[in-house]
């Protein structure tokens, strides 16, 4: 049964016709899982007019590129999707099947896992083969307090929604080589589901998670207002203001600005954690940034222990001075 | 601890958990900087705690007093003094429960379930403890309209009370038994708030002096009937000092968990001080006293809701509590050592809030009296 | 309208640890509450049952003691509980689990609307609500951060990435909930002292008439190989002391060698 599966598969979530830059960091992951295995890498592309894309996939590491495109397919909606990747699935049988885990992959995945009666990883933060060569996911449990391995013995493909931002993808390569297969997909329109609107969120919510410096402020954080002073550093670093949960819990920033296992992951070069002891639900959400830097009055304050630089002082006194010592060198 | 919760008072004992770690410890610093809190008191309203124990008809819930002492209880692990400021409005509006006319219940009962602000004025300037000794008058006129005069020291709610339930003498040749109690709402011309008093503790929970300028009450103003005051307000006091009892084990509760993070987290000599044995005689004696302090607290609380008398039982459950309370209190700010005297951290509140109840309510003087009396049968 | 609410019991997060010895995790005092996101669904649900008349069922799979979080959802308004219980029922993933679900939806019949917590704070998988849809073969809104029904269709707003999508699906529908779509409110005690008295249903494999070769461990393609710890970090830190002024000038130091500024 199982032995008749064989090839790496990844959806290639785009979305009017633009790649999500998970599908990179997959392709880039897929490489080191054939290193172990020898199977072949498809990204699997549904749309309707997007075999453009075709090529930057084959750039960023696909070795195959299957295309599907139907008119029902040209807005993504879970059930045409579903039907159209459902079909491709059963003609070609890989054995590994991995979503970013998008809000567009988290929607899609569950129903791929009650139409192919296999099994989902959710929010897959490493993958591999164990020593017995079984393919394992690693998926964060508990607010990230625990790992788990999961394992899908007997069914085919083994399928994943992975967490963007955890790989990095390989450099765009134009000199390799692939191969593009064209295939045809019977497809429904759902008639029971319609996008009436779609607009961009507003100014001044840009995500932190696009942010190459984010200062961040925690539980440690006395007063609302010294915010605006961490708000002021962010803004002379060119960077964005983020915090832990307490902080958006006690109403003092909003929700988008949470990093964390019930925030957002983010990856920028440097972050700067101040009053910030670092759970490990915080840790989870941030602790691949390039450049940790950490300012706590508590000289035990986990944070440290993730982090290149510290300092172990009151924020309200170093702040100002760091603040101050910029304005001087700027100046 | 055995105490045989029913299943209801469980799931209220959780909510009000809930309710009190999410929106009411966060807010106690700010009230004992900034004084009582209305937005937060609406809060407990609109979650309809305020009418845990008033009967369905009124608006209530229909509770037993068993689950209105969980209630303040578990409210005062997050603040004293938000809890002190419902025990006290419980007192007050209970009084009208328990005495008043059925056209007073029938007004007055349902304000008090949605969550209106009663408070209660027994005390003066002179005549704190020695109760009896009221100075303020209460003389009827030509129409029958009831006419005050004088004033109230130390009434908790005060200034931000919707009605007041005021004793005052209204025939001095009898004592105690000459005194009468009246439903005052707020708006009533002549009812003067007066200074705000300055406390050292329990900052959350306004405290003013009230005076009486030729007050004028309709008749329908007197609660149950003439004489009655003194008896209603004893009567209350009794239920009232279940309520300390258990604000004085929320708020020893809350002092104990925090040393003993406190404890789990400090090093001193390569160790955390809670492995040294010095600290864990502490804990081990402050644990002892709260297990104590719960069973008198529930016990007491447990005779009210049987409906039979426990002036007994509230006066020793008080006396306890609110003792044991300030000792925990200061045993906790002494593991937390230098930083337990700091307004950084949450203890040295704690004790200043603590001995309020020592005072509150009937001093410890009082109550010693209250059981020395009734144990020697007078 | 018929609204059913999904709910789980979850352990607080904030308790949970390993047994240092067996590598398991420790069951023995840790905190069991109603999955947080669920709260959110059932305050939807008494918002639409405010709003248009509902009867709300509330329905959980778990062991007998998962029971409280149903009490708790009848002490917040809902009109009815499920208790999905039986040993072939453990062990499930989010397939079997979505398949339990699916067949408790269909013995009850009639419904018009799904409501479920975004993800669960355990498994955090957010898949069992769209997996339930899909057994059942009806739409699904996923990360609904507002809700209506009108003319028998459920209008959400979702929150994604950049962008705010209004959508719309018809009746039936599943939907699952972020948090921010509501504040959820507190049982009230009026409302505890009625929670009890409400028609409570506890249902095995047999009352659901569920394959057991689809539910529990069997009915699970994925499984739990290990469980541990995240690794520790153990950065070598360089700590910069001083005088406030000291330090900012080593600070900014710093973040001019790391490029920073």
């Amino acid at each position: 049964m199982k032995e008749n599966y064989s090839g790496i598969w990844i959806f290639a979530e785009q979305r009017q016709g633009v790649l999500n830059p998970v599908v990179f960091e997959l392709l880039s992951k897929a490489q080191e899982l054939k290193s172990v295995t020898d199977e072949t890498i498809t990204a699997v592309l549904l749309g309707s007019g997007v075999s453009g894309l075709a090529d930057e996939l084959i750039a960023r590491g696909a070795e195959r590129v299957l295309i599907a495109e139907h008119e029902a397919l040209s807005v993504y909606s879970a059930r045409p999707y579903q039907q159209a990747l459902t079909q491709l699935v059963e003609r070609y049988k890989p054995s590994i099947l991995l979503y970013g885990a998008t809000s567009q992959g988290r929607d899609l995945a569950p129903r791929m896992m009650v139409a192919l009666q296999t099994g989902l990883t959710a929010d897959a933060i490493d993958l591999g083969y164990d020593e017995d060569g079984v393919f394992f996911q690693a998926t964060p449990a508990y607010g990230g307090k625990i790992l788990a391995h999961i394992v899908i013995l007997e069914k085919r493909p083994q399928m994943a929604t992975v967490r963007p931002q955890i790989f990095d993808p390989l450099p765009p390569d134009s000199t390799r080589r692939g191969e593009i297969v064209t295939e045809t997909v019977e497809v429904a329109g759902d008639g029971d589901y319609e996008v009436l609107a779609c607009a961009p969120k507003p100014e001044g919510t840009q995500p932190i998670d696009r942010a190459a410096l984010l200062v961040s402020g925690g539980r440690g954080i006395k007063h609302e207002t010294d915010f605006a002073m961490l708000d002021e550093l962010a803004r002379l670093l060119h960077g964005q203001l983020a915090s832990s949960r307490p902080p958006v819990d006690q109403g003092w920033l909003p929700h988008e600005k949470q990093i964390g296992q019930s925030g957002t992951t983010v990856k920028p070069a440097y972050i700067l954690n101040v009053g910030i002891s670092g759970s490990v639900q915080y840790q989870v959400g941030m602790q691949n940034a390039a450049c940790i830097i950490s300012i706590n009055h508590n000289p035990d304050a986990p944070i440290f222990g993730i982090s290149q630089y510290g300092v172990v002082a009151d924020y309200r006194k170093v702040v100002p001075a760091i603040i101050a010592e910029i304005c001087k060198r700027k100046a | 601890m055995l105490m045989r919760f029913t299943e209801e008072q469980l799931m209220i004992r959780d909510m009000v958990r809930e309710f009190t770690e999410k929106e009411v410890a966060p807010r106690d610093k700010w009230m004992d900087e900034n004084g009582f809190d209305r937005a937060l008191y609406d809060r407990l309203c609109t979650t309809g705690l305020t009418g845990v124990h008033f009967p369905e008809e009124y608006g209530g819930a229909g509770c037993d007093a068993v689950t209105s002492t969980i209630v303040i209880h578990e409210l005062s692990k997050g603040s004293a003094s938000l809890a002190l400021a419902l025990d006290i409005s419980w007192v007050a509006s209970d009084m009208i429960l328990h005495h008043g006319t059925q056209t007073q219940k029938d007004k007055y009962l349902p304000l008090a379930a949605e969550g209106k602000i009663f408070a209660f004025g027994l005390t003066e300037a002179s005549a704190g403890s020695d109760a009896a000794r009221i100075q303020t008058t209460a003389v009827k006129d030509a129409d029958g309209w009831w006419v005050l005069n004088g004033g109230k020291s130390w009434i908790t709610n005060s200034g931000v009370a919707d009605y007041y339930i005021l004793m005052a003498i209204t025939d001095r040749s009898k004592g105690a038994k000459g005194i009468s109690a009246f439903i005052v709402p707020k708006e009533t011309e002549g009812l003067i708030i007066g200074k705000h008093e300055e406390k050292m503790g329990m900052r959350g929970s306004s405290t003013c002096e009230l005076s009486f300028d030729a007050m004028r009450l309709p008749p329908d103003a007197l609660l149950s009937s003439e004489g009655m005051g003194f008896k209603i307000a004893m009567q209350g006091l009794d239920g009232g000092r279940i309520s300390v009892a258990a604000i004085s084990c929320g708020l020893a509760e809350h002092a104990f968990e925090l040393a003993k993070a406190y404890a789990n987290e400090r090093i001193t000599f390569g160790k955390p001080i809670a492995k040294h044995q010095a600290i864990q005689f502490k804990f081990a004696d402050m644990a002892t006293d709260l297990t104590a302090m719960q069973m008198m607290t529930y016990n007491a609380a447990e005779v009210k809701a049987s409906g039979k008398r426990h002036t007994l039982e509230a006066a020793e459950a008080k006396l306890f509590c609110s003792t044991r309370c300030t000792q925990i209190c200061l045993e906790c700010l002494q593991i937390h050592g230098g930083n337990g005297y700091s307004k950084e951290f949450d203890v040295e509140r704690f004790v200043r809030d603590s001995k309020l109840l020592e005072i509150g309510e009937g001093t410890s003087e009082i109550l010693r009296m209250v059981i020395g009396g009734t144990v020697l049968g007078k | 309208m018929k609204i059913l609410v999904f709910i789980k019991q979850v352990p607080d997060t904030e308790d949970v640890k390993l047994d240092p010895r067996t590598g398991n995790l420790q069951r023995e005092g840790v905190k069991s509450i109603l999955n947080p996101l669920d709260a959110n669904a059932i305050e939807c649900a008494m918002q639409l049952k405010a709003r248009y008349g509902a009867t709300v069922v509330a329905i959980s799979m778990g062991p007998p003691q998962a029971d409280a979080v149903l009490k708790k959802a009848l002490a917040l308004g809902c009109d009815e509980s499920c208790l999905l219980s039986d040993r072939a029922f453990g062990g499930a993933d989010t397939l079997a689990t979505s398949y339990t679900l699916a067949k408790a939806a269909e013995k009850i019949g009639d419904y018009d609307l799904l409501l479920f917590g975004r993800h669960a704070t355990d498994g955090d998988t957010a898949q069992t609500g769209p997996a339930t849809a899909a057994w059942l073969g009806i739409p699904q809104i996923t990360l609904a951060t507002s809700l209506d029904v009108r003319d028998g269709w459920v209008v959400c707003t979702r929150e994604i990435e950049d962008r705010i999508e209004t959508v719309r699906a018809k009746l039936p529908t599943a939907v699952t909930v972020c948090d921010t779509i509501n504040e959820p409110e507190y049982p009230t005690p009026k409302n505890i002292m009625k929670a009890l008295k409400k028609p409570r249903y506890v249902w095995n494999a047999a009352d659901l008439g569920a394959d057991t070769r689809l539910t529990g461990i069997p009915g699970s393609p994925s499984s739990t190989k290990t469980v541990f710890e995240p690794p520790k970090g153990n950065t070598d830190t360089r700590y910069f002391e001083g005088s406030p002024a000291e330090i900012a000038v080593q600070f900014v130091d710093m973040l001019e060698r790391e490029h920073a500024l």
